[in-house]
């Protein structure tokens, strides 16, 4: 399971990345949201994945008995994907002002600001 | 349970919240704004002087003892970047006044300044790397719109920049935080101090210190990763790019600084050195940079780059006094950068432009204001007997006593640079004859409202000038603190019990 989801992680980061090198501000927003999702299931992995044991403490027990799924990576990434999609519905309403006040979606042409 | 410390944060919420329910009514907000910048700076002193006299203080939120329940710690590290966020929020409150226009004002302008505010102190407080991330955020997110709000072209192509490299940054640096979870299985950094001395690779440690290095990098503007800077700070009105160059990119060097102190300090010989070459490049390639440009805002982003590296230069170096340098330098920079910021904008009230080009004769009109603007310049270039003299002294002192000459060379050579850009702003703006007629401002409160806050930060330039001495005292000790982790993960962790 690690390895499969180790691969989609890379594969969503090489996605995500190759995305924002383009030219297109549809495409730069697709990458970031690649991006921010590659981070969450990287959280997710590490985290370490448990099969089918849910972290609750037995009747009786006073602590957890090992193994079991730890739940603070899951609630990690609850927050992070709460705040990725705040942010990412900010950035596509942004992107569509800056196309409407520009005129145009190509970054190349967006260099007035720049030195 | 110690609620000083919750106050900073909770002061802006609720100012930002109340400004908010008085959406239509902008006189509303505006008192509400001042207000709470007023409160904040307060309670801001409060909390400097209570740790100052008691040492660290840190409150579990929801009374969960240490490593599980979410840390709020002031060190006095935090306790003075906290003061210093008040005294900005204050004097850019104050010079709001004037300066925004009514449409931004009843856009939320009043709300978003204090909800970055909130943000700001947030990270200088927390003790745990996620609740960092999330500040960040808030920060971030209160900065997005206070970019945009007004809706220019250039402010568009600015928050573009910047707002793609800011979440490239907040993407690795979740990365990091998922992956030092992994690692360590805590996230408390008072915990994960103790815990990362255990690691049984460390260079896997290393990995995730450069990981680190790289996200908050971009926050701090530091080579090679600082481009979004100029292209997005001389894009706003001036009251946003003040407040701006003043907190935002120190909140990244803070975080630079936290964890390179606490929690990254097993490899110093690889990680430091990294950082103090990178320190010298930022300070030429920033410099280099202000050099060739013409436009009064954007030598000024560019100058935050330059000064970066001399804030991340102490933490290279790595020696007690060179960290004294640093958190002194911080002090210094952020009251003198936004008091640049503040001056060029009444320049800009005045003449209505930006181009020094276009600029002149300031002088013969406004000698008041020329000397305001002299004060923060020569600071910022480090002439005697200004704040920023103290600043460099310090850190070239702490490089020469660790045989850095290059990296001391390099700050003595961008000392130089910075002080030939200053007089170049200083030549065109104010002193050259112009064919351009300053008009007699509007109407005396306007003006004083702009002036107060300038005057207020040039006296505590030349104040921290003059008396150095409790300042580098103050320093001093922080740096202390942050050199000798003990008391800081005695206080997080044993004040659970």
């Amino acid at each position: 399971m690690e390895t499969i989801l180790a691969v989609v992680i890379g594969a969503l980061y090489a996605t995500g990345i190759y995305m924002m090198l383009r030219r297109s501000l549809v495409k730069l927003i697709i990458g970031l949201g690649l991006l921010s999702n590659g981070a969450n299931l990287l959280i997710f992995t590490v985290g370490r994945l448990t099969r089918a044991r849910a972290p609750f403490i037995p009747e009786g027990a006073e602590t957890l008995t090992p193994p079991y799924a730890d739940p603070l990576p899951q609630a990690l990434i609850l927050t992070a994907i709460v705040i990725s999609f705040g942010v990412l519905g900010f950035a596509v309403v942004l992107f569509h002002r800056a196309y409407q006040t520009v005129g145009t979606d190509d970054l190349d042409e967006m260099k007035a600001t720049d030195t | 349970m110690n609620v000083l410390l919750v106050l900073p944060i909770l002061i802006p919420l609720v100012t930002a919240v109340a400004a908010l329910l008085a959406w239509r009514w902008r006189r509303v907000q505006r008192w509400m704004s001042v207000l709470g910048a007023t409160a904040l700076l307060f309670v801001a002193l409060r909390l400097l002087t209570s740790v100052w006299r008691d040492g660290i203080q840190a409150v579990q939120m929801g009374s969960w003892p240490a490593p599980f329940g979410i840390t709020v710690v002031a060190d006095l590290f935090s306790a003075i970047m906290v003061a210093l966020a008040g005294v900005m929020g204050f004097a850019v409150a104050i010079y709001s006044l004037s300066s925004m226009d009514a449409e931004r004002e009843s856009f939320g302008y009043y709300p978003l300044l204090h909800i970055l505010l909130m943000g700001v102190c947030g990270a200088f407080l927390t003790g745990d790397m996620f609740n960092l991330y999330v500040w960040f955020e808030v920060m971030l997110m209160a900065s997005f719109v206070l970019l945009v709000l007004g809706g220019e072209r250039a402010q568009m192509e600015g928050a573009i920049k910047y707002v793609t490299l800011n979440l490239m940054s907040s993407a690795l640096f979740l990365a990091a935080v998922g992956i030092l979870y992994g690692m360590a299985g805590t996230l408390n950094m008072a915990d994960l101090a103790e815990k990362l001395k255990n690691v049984h690779h460390p260079g896997l440690v290393t990995t995730l210190s450069m990981l680190f290095l790289i996200a908050f990098g971009i926050k701090a503007a530091v080579f090679p990763l600082f481009f979004w800077l100029p292209a997005s700070y001389h894009t706003p009105p001036v009251a946003v790019s003040a407040i701006f160059a003043g907190l935002l990119t120190k909140v990244g060097v803070y975080a630079l600084i936290r964890v390179f102190t606490l929690l990254f300090v097993h490899d110093v010989g690889y990680t430091h050195r990294l950082i103090l070459v990178v320190a010298g490049l930022t300070m030429i390639t920033g410099v280099l940079g202000a050099v060739a440009q013409n436009e009064f805002r954007r030598i000024l982003s560019f100058h935050i780059v330059s000064q970066i590296g001399y804030m991340i230069m102490g933490l290279g170096l790595f020696t007690p006094l060179a960290l004294a340098g640093s958190i002194f330098y911080i002090i210094h920079h952020i009251i003198v950068k936004t008091n640049l910021f503040l001056v060029s904008g009444v320049v800009h009230r005045l003449c209505g432009t930006y181009e020094l080009k276009k600029l002149g004769g300031l002088y013969q009109v406004y000698p008041g204001l020329a000397i305001l603007f002299m004060i923060p310049a020569l600071s910022l270039a480090g002439l005697p007997p200004l704040s920023g003299f103290w600043a460099k002294l310090t850190l070239v002192q702490a490089g020469l006593e660790i045989q850095q000459y290059e990296i001391v060379a390099v700050a003595l050579a961008v000392g130089m640079l910075t002080l030939f850009s200053m007089i170049k702003i200083w030549t065109e703006a104010f002193w050259k004859p112009s064919t351009l007629n300053p008009q007699p401002s509007d109407n005396r409160r306007r003006v004083l409202n702009l002036l107060f806050p300038i005057v207020l930060l040039a006296l505590l330039t030349v104040a921290i000038g003059l008396v150095a001495q409790p300042f580098f005292a103050l320093a001093e000790r922080a740096a202390d603190q942050l050199i000798n982790p003990e008391a800081y993960i005695r206080a997080v962790l044993a004040g659970t019990s």
